[in-house]
Order: C-alpha cells, then structure tokens, then sequence
C-alpha cells in the first residue's frame, strides 16, 4: 500500500500557495504510507539554455558551494543554486549530461534527483509530516505537483526506494501497486542502455517510460506501450513540465479518484486528501476507469 | 435526532455509539456531519436505525450492516455496505469498487455509478445502480439480484452462480458461463418491485436479464479452458 496525491493547478493566481495547498493533501496519505515521503514540484522555470538539477548527499553541511565553483570552472558556465537540508537546486548553463558527468566524476556521492527545466525532486525516509516540515513544503511556489507517500512491498525504506522517480527530463512517476514482471523487464531495459540505481520495481515503470520516449514516443503512447507491457497493479501519476497525467491497470485494483474544479484538478489515492482543497465540496469528483489515460496539459 | 460531527468526534465514538443502541434503542435518527472521507462509517449496525451521512464516506461504509437504513449523501469508497445483511443502505453519488461484496441480504441503492466489481461474491443482497457498473460485477455471486440502469463493463457475470442480473444499457462483455436469459412474466415482476423498492423510475420492459448458464458448477475436463 502506498497513497499517491497530485495538484495541477489551472488557474495561475493560486500558483503562489501550491506548496500551502498541497502539504496537507500529503499528511492525510500517511496511513497509507508511513515510511517514506517525496514530491515533484514544477515551476520556477529556467531558460531553454539553462538546465535545473536537483541533487542530494547525506550530509546536511556538504559543501555544495564547492561543487558549484566546481562546474562554473569546469563547464566555463554560471551556476546558481540553493539549499534545502539535504537538497540542493542547481541551475547550470550547459546541457544534463555535461553536468551529469562532472557530478559523477567529481562528486560520486551526490545523487541526481531530478533533472530538466521546471522539475525539482525532494525526498526522504520518514512520516510525510516531518517530511513536509523539513523542506518547508507550505512556503512553495509552482504549478504542479505530485507526491508520494511509501509503505515498502518491494524493495527496503531506503531513500533510494523512495518515490518520486525522475524518468528522463522534466518526467516523474509516482507508483501505488506492485509490478510482477519487474526484473525481467529491467533486465531488457538494461540491454537497451538504462540505467537503474535500485532493485525497486517502481523504478523499471519508471526507467520503461524514458526508454519509451527516448524511442519518440509521446507521453500518450509511451502509457499506452506501458499498459501492454507492464504486468501487475498499478495506478500511476505522472508529471511532465507542463502536464499532469493519472494511469490505472486494466484490473484496477488500487484505488485513485479524481476531482476537478476551474481552478484545479488533483487525484489521490483517497478522497480524504481531498477534504481540504478550496471548492471541493462542488468538484466534479470521480473514479479514474481502468486501461485509460487522464491527460491534462497546459500550453508552453 | 443525534447529531455527530467526526471532525469532532472520531469514527470509533460513533460506531460505539451505534452499536450501543442494539441494546437499547433510545435514539432513531443519527446524522453524520463532515465525514470527509473517512473509513468504517456506520459499520455493524444492529438496529433499525436511520443514518443520513453528509458527505463522502471513506472504505467499508456500513459494512455489516442489518436492520439499519443508512443515506450517503456523496460519494462512498471502496467496499460500501460489504456483507450487509439486512436494512437499506443509499449511495447518492458514486460508489468505488466492490459495492454490496459478499452481502447476505438488504438493499443497495447507488445513485451514481459503481466501479469495478460491484456485487463480488453477492450471497442474497439486492443491488440497484442507476448508473453504470464497472468490470467483473457480480463476479461469483451467488444470489441476490443486480439490477443496472446503465452500462456493465467487461466480463459482466463472471462465474457467476444464482444472482440475477438486469441491465438497462449495453453489456461490454459477458463473463465465463454468464448468459443473456429470457425475460420472463416473472422477471418483469421482480424487477418491477426491485425498482420500486430502490425508487428508480425505469421501465422495467426495456432491460435484458443475464444468468449463469449452470456449465460451471461441476467440473467437467471440456470446460477446462473456462475456469
């Protein structure tokens, strides 16, 4: 069991209480996931020019000052950046894999949440709550956000079991279920050059959609490769830099429900995470069907 | 009429509360304010009580139900009225999955649509949807009585042993050994009461019935494929 939220906000004047809107949506799934906690939160976008990593070490006082002037010199670039405990953003003027290269050179020990223009990962093993409270999750600003609150089925409460999963530039996937044809699948994705950190099987679904769409497929047709291909329990959400997607196996076994106002449209596991959203008494909620792709996306 | 507030009280209080009448009926009418989801509302009641619930209900909402007339005034989660045995229970909106699953008896009005696998394992109860049902519904049930104003999804009626089984809308698809079955003088009459009873305006006329067709009940090597 794990409880999956998401808010993709349609009118840009909330976009300043995201964060404020969204912490509570995260608490109300701690019943169904008590031992890890993460987001993606999309906004603060950097230029086509620039790339925004978001980058965690274990040690709350590593010198993230020193891997910046690192790159600057390194990729004959600016780096600004900031932290947040044991998360840092940087956004670099140069491409990902540049970046990416010196970090694993330089710093093997700093891990790459995220990478892309609007996306920021932020997780830890812990209650969603103390989570929330340690990034300062009521203070954020964005569009978008998706959240994920873990009870372990398939692999350790480690960080790196720990929900969101970045799946390629801008991409992320939350995952409430268990897959049953995992390490076969990895296991094919590995021949095809995709790279996995864990023994989770909520990464594969994670690494089979950049391997989808690193072969030209939409968002659209990667989950719809996805649901041929992807055997056991599952309801996905999905963020991408501006659009917000909720995907159910053909079964449906775990739950999801959706509610959409002119302001919003946010999905949860359960609708108790919906209680506190403003408007939701007169929301249009309801059940997302099985074997079909909610899409909402939002002009560039 | 006692008014109970859950963001004020919890759950458990005022199942406790509920369950305590069963002893002494001192208060008929309960209603539930700001339910907000919550799980296990109304659950084994054992009085003739009515219960209107303000909102949306969480999971196993009166579940175990007998003898009580509960009202959903929203939504209702996963499981609504599992393994009642007799009384009412009303969902105006949409229920979630499993609906009425493993219910002995009683009635199940849903207002709304049910999900996936409304009716599993039904054992006596009957269920009226005025919606659409979701796949799998009454999956392996046994008696009792689904009546669907709208549409059924896929594999309606699977293994299905002595419910039966109205729809109004069209059937994605049937089941193993689930049949559409001659709508009989007897059936329109049943249905007729079913309808009434739920307070749905239907005709009973338009609606086709679906049965077991009885292949499964002893294995036989030919029908291995099917189980």
């Amino acid at each position: 069991m794990c409880g999956i939220v998401g808010l993709y906000l349609k009118n840009k004047a909330l976009e300043s209480e995201l964060g404020k809107l969204f912490t509570p949506m995260l608490i109300a799934m701690t019943d169904r996931g008590p031992d890890s906690a993460g987001f993606a939160i999309y906004g603060d976008e950097v230029g086509d020019d620039q790339i925004k990593l978001t980058l965690r070490h274990p040690d709350t006082n590593y010198d993230w000052s020193a891997l910046a002037g690192g790159l600057e010199k390194a990729l004959s670039t600016s780096v600004n950046w900031f932290s947040n405990s044991k998360v840092a953003v940087f956004k670099i003027g140069s491409d990902a894999a540049a970046a990416g290269d010196y970090i694993a050179t330089h710093a093997p020990d700093v891990q790459i949440l995220s990478a892309g223009q609007s996306i920021e990962i932020l997780k830890e093993v812990g209650l969603p709550e103390q989570i929330a409270e340690t990034f300062n999750l009521p203070a954020m600003k964005g569009s978008h956000i998706i959240g994920h609150t873990r009870m372990a089925t398939e692999s350790a409460v480690t960080m790196a079991g720990s929900h969101p999963f970045s799946t390629g530039q801008d991409l992320c996937l939350v995952h409430n279920g268990s897959l049953s044809n995992h390490n076969r699948l990895r296991d094919r994705l590995k021949r095809q050059g995709v790279v996995f950190e864990t023994e989770n099987d909520s990464e594969v679904a994670a690494g089979y959609l950049t391997w989808r769409l690193q072969q030209g497929d939409t968002l659209a047709e990667a989950l719809e490769h996805a649901l041929k291909e992807l055997d056991g329990f599952y309801t996905f959400a999905i963020g991408t830099r501006n659009g917000f997607a909720v995907l159910r196996d053909p079964i449906a076994c775990k739950p999801a429900v959706l509610a959409e106002t002119d302001d919003y449209v946010a999905m949860a596991s359960e609708y108790q995470a919906l209680t506190t959203l403003p408007g939701i008494e007169n929301a249009k909620v309801w059940e997302p069907e099985p074997a079909t792709l909610y899409v909402w996306e939002r002009e560039q | 009429m006692k008014t109970i507030n859950l963001q004020e009280q919890s759950v458990r209080e005022l199942n406790q509360l509920l369950h305590d009448q069963a002893a002494e009926c001192t208060e008929r009418e309960w209603e539930v304010l700001e339910p907000k989801g919550a799980h296990n509302i109304a659950c084994g009641i054992d009085q003739s009580l009515s219960v209107d619930i303000k909102g949306h209900a969480g999971y196993f909402c009166a579940g175990m139900n007998k003898h009580a007339h509960i009202t959903v005034f929203g939504n209702a989660g996963q499981g609504v009225a599992e393994n009642m045995m007799s009384g009412t229970v009303r969902v105006k909106g949409d229920a979630s999955q499993a609906a009425g699953a493993t219910a002995h008896g009683g009635l199940l009005v849903i207002e709304g649509n049910a999900g996936a696998r409304c009716g599993i394992s039904m054992k006596g109860i009957d269920i009226v949807v005025k919606g659409n049902v979701g796949h799998m519904s009454c999956f392996m049930g046994q008696a009792g009585s689904l009546v669907v104003c709208g549409d059924a999804g896929d594999a309606l009626g699977d293994s299905l042993y002595e419910v039966h089984i109205y729809v109004k809308g069209d059937v994605k698809s049937l089941g193993a050994d689930c049949i559409e079955k001659e709508m009989r003088d007897e059936h329109i009459e049943e249905l007729t009461a079913l309808l009434n009873r739920a307070g749905v305006d239907e005709d009973p006329s338009k609606f086709k019935r679906y049965g077991s067709a009885r292949q499964l009940y002893n294995f036989k090597v030919d029908n291995a494929s099917a189980y």
